[in-house]
């Protein structure tokens, strides 16, 4: 790490604990007894259901239709029967419609649907629509769908495709083994949006604690001077979307605004890898990588999962220890922690972190806040957390979004983690948040 | 080997899961550790007279705190720490030879009227130790410029006389007191007392070192600055705080001593006299009455450094690191507002707007 690799300034060093599952190459987990795919997988409109109780599906078989433009449709996780629609949990804890199939045990489960076609030959507005029918969404965790990112705003330019390939949560491996074991489906999926945003420039950002990940995408692209491959010195939360294209190009998203204000659009290196393997073939994306770590599991590793896999059969595989205090979905800085092992795994799942009572016991006490900046001095978005949290105390909701930019937070949790006095910042952020869309709403009512 | 997750109780809580393992009371620990050689300085320097103030001011603060808590039916708040911090901070501030019932007085203040009227840790505007001070240096303004020696002869046998003078008797007179301890060119002035109004200048080296007269832990300022560097590298203290304050003062003594040589000390004079690193290193990087922003805290710092040899250079007291930190955390939440970051996005959104 020399003193000219590109970094982020602010934000924090949190302990990785990525080696635990970073050397694991992605293995399939077996399919479980009952799968479980929600229809909103997906940010936008949920998928609508073509298919019915008792029908046999066909692995990689369409079984829902997009409900809309911002909406992706699903296919088939595996072959064999749909055994109900009904409501299942999400990881919020709401219920919401899902459908249940029943895998065959004896089907060879090839995926047989789909069909090959030539994306040299299609126009952007084809590729779009491919890339719809794929169902593909963000793999980042975000599940916005990816086509509607192809689709340029009306009155902007895109100049520049940006691939995230920082991975900065802790304990998460996902995006890192896809880079190492599918690098030229990551390059291919760079250059199918490059084609379809008519773009002849993206630049990949790896941190550099991932150097495999970097060499095998460097080896891939070869002499390749279209696609640019860059490291960038570890640090939480360079993954965010508006960290990266500072880090990289320095240009700053505008508040409240896209990417392509500032003239990029910035996709998840596993989505690409997802977009470079099924576009060709014209097939959906029935699976993903999980990475399942964390103390409280036996058989941590990097997962290749059927989309809908139940949280419960997962962990199961993974060996769930008895310790097992706190189940997150998604890395420990942004996650959720779940309330029940019946949620489905989906398409915005990057990762499965299972704590015990030993790491999450750290923080009990709250102090008052003693001003001590160290929020302020890791803020990614230049916030005042510290003025924040005591205007939240106070239940001054409307100054801090009025004032002092709280809409702006994307609650990465730097300001939380660091704070001396233990004070739960992102959640007093939350709740600001949401009283304060509360008011709009029984404003406009 | 595999508990189903079913046996487990999960429990379920917002994120960010991990968190730094620092915590305010450890924090507050540190900085007592980091005060403990000047301490220990304090008493090699100055004798038991030295280690009695330091033991009466911490607690009298601490016995403030406890007993303020109690009457308010409130859990007490001793636990943090930094009740300590300001006791201890507030022995370091005085003479050695202060009136034990004056340090009493002065601990009193600083954590009642100082400290726990604001509503307690994190919401006093001044420094609690400061305020303390203050209150002694406005009460008892003889007392408190009665310096003694250091390194006395029988510093380890006897109390200076004043020490233990009666509440709110008249201290007696110790000026026969000093004439027969002194060892070597050790006086009771500070080498800023007569470098103002005598135009003596002591060596610098030996007041980097330590050996001068002054309040019980100002003075050696080597030390301070290496406690301070213990802090730093533990990231539990500013440093930009620090930094700025010591800028500002050499900056400003520069024009003054390029000004007028004979009568206004040079930059190293002033950062190694008085008061000023004790101050920067300890009081001035009070977290809780300075400012957050990163362009508050080098405003805060410089202003502090700047009023001190402003007081020190025009003003009729040798020493102002007091009062400039004063002004200084009552300026702070104005140089907050003044100086709120700027926002990640923000220009470039109003331009869209436009």
């Amino acid at each position: 790490m020399g003193l000219t690799t590109k970094r982020l300034w602010r934000g924090v060093h949190v302990p990785e604990h990525k080696e635990t599952t970073s050397g694991l190459p992605i293995r399939r987990m077996p399919f479980p007894p009952m799968l479980i795919v929600p229809l909103a997988q997906h940010t936008g409109a949920p998928a609508i259901a073509i298919v019915h109780e008792g029908q046999e599906v066909v692995r990689g078989e369409p079984i829902a239709k997009a409900g809309g433009f911002v909406s992706v449709p699903m296919h088939a996780p595996a072959t064999g029967r749909v055994d109900r629609i009904a409501l299942a949990p999400n990881a919020r804890g709401e219920l919401t419609p899902a459908i249940y199939i029943k895998p065959f045990p004896s089907a060879s489960q090839e995926v047989l649907y789909g069909a090959p076609q030539d994306i040299d030959r299609m126009t952007p507005a084809e590729i779009v629509t491919a890339v719809q029918a794929t169902g593909t969404v963000g793999l980042g965790g975000a599940a916005f769908p990816t086509h509607v990112k192809l689709k340029i705003p009306e009155g902007k330019s895109i100049d520049t495709v940006v691939v995230n390939g920082c991975e900065c949560e802790p304990y998460l491996t996902t995006d890192h083994r896809v880079m190492v074991e599918y690098p030229d489906a990551v390059l291919h999926g760079t250059r199918v949006v490059m084609r379809a945003l008519g773009v002849k420039k993206a630049v990949v950002g790896i941190e550099d604690n991932k150097p495999d990940a970097l060499e095998a995408l460097r080896k891939a692209n070869g002499d390749a001077t279209d696609i640019e491959i860059q490291a960038v010195a570890a640090k939480y939360p360079q993954g965010a979307e508006k960290m990266l294209v500072k880090v990289l190009l320095g240009r700053e998203i505008p508040s409240g605004g896209l990417p392509a204000d500032v003239g990029l659009a910035v996709f998840n290196v596993a989505t690409l890898a997802q977009i470079g393997e099924l576009l060709p073939r014209s097939q959906g994306l029935i699976e993903r990588v999980v990475t399942i770590t964390g103390p409280g599991v036996s058989k941590p590793g990097n997962y290749l999962i059927a989309l809908g896999t139940p949280l419960r059969f997962a962990l199961e595989q993974a060996g769930c220890n008895s310790d097992a205090n706190s189940v997150i979905l998604g890395g420990p800085m942004m996650g959720a922690a779940i309330s029940s092992f019946d949620v489905p795994l989906t398409k915005g799942v990057t990762g499965v972190l299972v704590l015990t009572k030993a790491e999450v016991n750290g923080s009990s006490k709250i102090y008052p806040c003693i001003h001590c900046a160290a929020c302020v001095d890791v803020c990614p978005l230049h916030l005042n957390p510290s003025r924040l949290g005591l205007l939240a105390r106070k239940e001054r909701f409307e100054e801090m979004e009025s004032d002092l930019h709280l809409n702006d937070c994307f609650e990465c949790g730097c300001c939380s983690y660091v704070c001396p006095s233990h004070i739960p910042l992102v959640q007093y952020f939350r709740v600001a948040k949401q009283m304060n869309r509360e008011r709009k709403v029984r404003a406009a009512q | 080997m595999t508990a189903t997750p079913n046996t487990t109780v999960i429990e379920v809580r917002t994120s960010p899961h991990l968190h730094s393992p620092l915590s305010v009371d450890m924090i507050m620990r540190n900085v007592v550790y980091a005060m403990l050689p000047l301490c220990a300085y304090a008493v090699w320097t100055f004798g038991i007279s030295a280690a009695a103030l330091l033991i009466t001011t911490t607690l009298t603060a601490v016995a403030t705190e406890h007993l303020i808590c109690r009457f308010n039916g409130k859990p007490s708040t001793i636990p943090d720490g930094s009740v300590i911090i300001t006791g201890v901070l507030l022995g370091l501030t005085l003479p050695p030879g202060l009136p034990l019932w004056m340090a009493v007085i002065g601990g009193i203040i600083a954590v009642g009227p100082g400290k726990l009227l604001f509503g307690g840790l994190g919401f006093n505007v001044f420094n609690p130790a400061l305020v303390g001070r203050a209150f002694l240096q406005a009460a008892f303004p003889i007392a408190i410029t009665a310096y003694t020696p250091s390194f006395a002869v029988n510093r380890f046998t006897e109390f200076i006389p004043s020490s233990l003078a009666y509440p709110f008797m008249k201290a007696p007179p110790i000026a026969e007191w000093i004439a027969n301890v002194r060892l070597d060119a050790f006086t009771g002035a500070t080498p800023l007392m007569l470098q103002k109004f005598d135009h003596i200048s002591t060596d610098p080296w030996a007041m980097l070192m330590g050996q001068r007269a002054g309040s019980a832990g100002e003075i050696p300022t080597l030390l301070i600055l290496l406690c301070g560097a213990y802090l730093v590298f533990r990231k539990m203290m500013d440093w930009r705080i620090t930094a700025a304050m010591l800028s500002g003062a050499a900056a400003t003594s520069a024009v003054f001593h390029w000004s007028s040589p004979d009568k206004y000390a040079d930059p190293f004079f002033t950062l190694v006299t008085g008061g000023l690193m004790l101050g920067a290193v300890f009081m001035a990087t009070d977290p809780v009455a300075s400012p957050v922003t990163p362009r508050g805290m080098w405003i805060y710092g410089i202003l502090m450094g700047v009023l001190t040899v402003l007081i020190r250079c025009l003003g009729g007291l040798a020493e102002g690191v007091m009062y400039a930190i004063l002004l200084g955390n009552a300026l702070a939440p104005l140089i907050d507002n003044l100086t709120q970051p700027k926002t990640y996005g923000a220009r470039k959104a109003a331009a869209v707007a436009r």
